[in-house]
């Protein structure tokens, strides 16, 4: 028997509001491919390139559950980045995430839209000069990608280097940016 | 086996759901109940240790959370739920129209073994009883029914 659309809202709108989620997710289309996008009670907690509800249920819990209105802001937010309107995010961010990361991500989120820095520049930023490599290996891991700009950061010579999601939608994101790399 | 994102379960499950439970309490109160079966499963979800048995599982919440709606509204006795067919089972189609007057334990094993195919020993589960009073409770179902109904016989 077919669910109504309305009757479906209700349940997804019922569960979230209960507090009875891991996380609320949504899947939204952008340039870089359809992301998948969640949040806990306390905040975004995960953008993720690979659509799929098993690698977050993984991650935070079985209790996964596509709730669109609890993305409603994110959404928003990310498809004004994508068209050129927003180039400041405004939305809590719920890491649970080792120190050491915590810190990282932290200085990340200072790089501001259409600036790069390096692996190494971080490392001194958190007062810890030689960890480049340990800051490149937590930016691999950012749970947030887009929202906590990983993308921004290059190699010391200006070289895309890595990025989780594929060197490709690094170099868009950068030109959405107008950020100049050299290769 | 693995217990899936609760995404996959519901999505798996909620229509089929929704259609028993229609048929047991009748369309108005079927969605309450619905959505009542679906807050208990994410409620219970972090208890579960292994995800076999999950279609089972959801059919013996529902029944629980109907058994309760239909002890809450006995004072208006007699009432026969309209039960309209619901999906594409030519075969059980014509069984269902009629278990509208069963007590709501037979209806329900009823129901459960000839509408969604449950083994005995699952909708012994659902029922809160054994895998035989499960067997006795659809037999006595259906023989109420052949009763009442000759041209099903």
């Amino acid at each position: 028997m077919q669910i109504s659309p309305d009757l479906d809202r209700r349940f997804r709108d019922a569960a979230a509001a209960g507090g009875l989620l891991d996380a609320a997710y949504d899947l939204v289309d952008s340039p870089v491919g359809t992301l998948l996008v969640a949040a806990t009670d306390r905040g975004l907690c995960r953008i993720a390139y690979t659509p799929d509800p098993d690698a977050l249920a993984a991650a935070l819990g079985p209790r996964v559950l596509r709730v669109p209105s609890r993305l409603a802001p994110a959404r928003r937010q990310l498809d004004e980045y994508f068209a050129g309107e927003r180039r400041v995010f405004d939305l809590p961010v719920d890491l649970r995430v080792p120190a050491f990361q915590r810190d990282v991500l932290r200085e990340l989120a200072r790089v501001p839209f259409g600036a790069l820095a390096t692996y190494g520049e971080l490392a001194r930023r958190i007062g810890k000069p030689r960890a480049a490599r340990a800051v490149g290996g937590a930016l691999n891991r950012n749970p947030v990608p887009i929202v906590l700009p990983c993308h921004r950061v290059v190699g010391a010579r200006g070289a895309l280097v890595g990025y989780a999601g594929g060197l490709d939608r690094k170099r868009t994101l950068l030109a959405l940016e107008g950020a100049g790399t050299r290769e | 086996m693995a217990i899936p994102p609760f995404e996959r379960f519901y999505e798996a499950h909620a229509g089929e759901v929704l259609g028993y439970l229609t048929r047991l309490l009748g369309r108005q109160f079927a969605e309450d109940a619905w959505q009542e079966t679906f807050l208990r499963a994410l409620r219970a979800y972090p208890t579960l240790r292994h995800g076999e048995h999950l279609r089972a599982w959801a059919f013996t919440i529902a029944t629980r959370v109907a058994l309760d709606e239909r002890r809450r509204r006995r004072p208006v006795a007699g009432e026969v739920p309209e039960v309209p067919v619901v999906d594409g089972r030519p075969a059980y189609a014509e069984l269902a129209v009629h278990t509208g007057a069963l007590p709501r334990k037979e209806r329900a094993a009823v129901v459960l073994r000839y509408g969604y195919d449950l083994d005995y020993e699952q909708i012994g589960a659902a029922l809160g009883s054994s895998a035989e009073a499960a067997r006795q409770a659809a037999s006595s179902g259906v023989r109420r029914l052949r009763r009442t109904h000759a041209d099903l016989a």
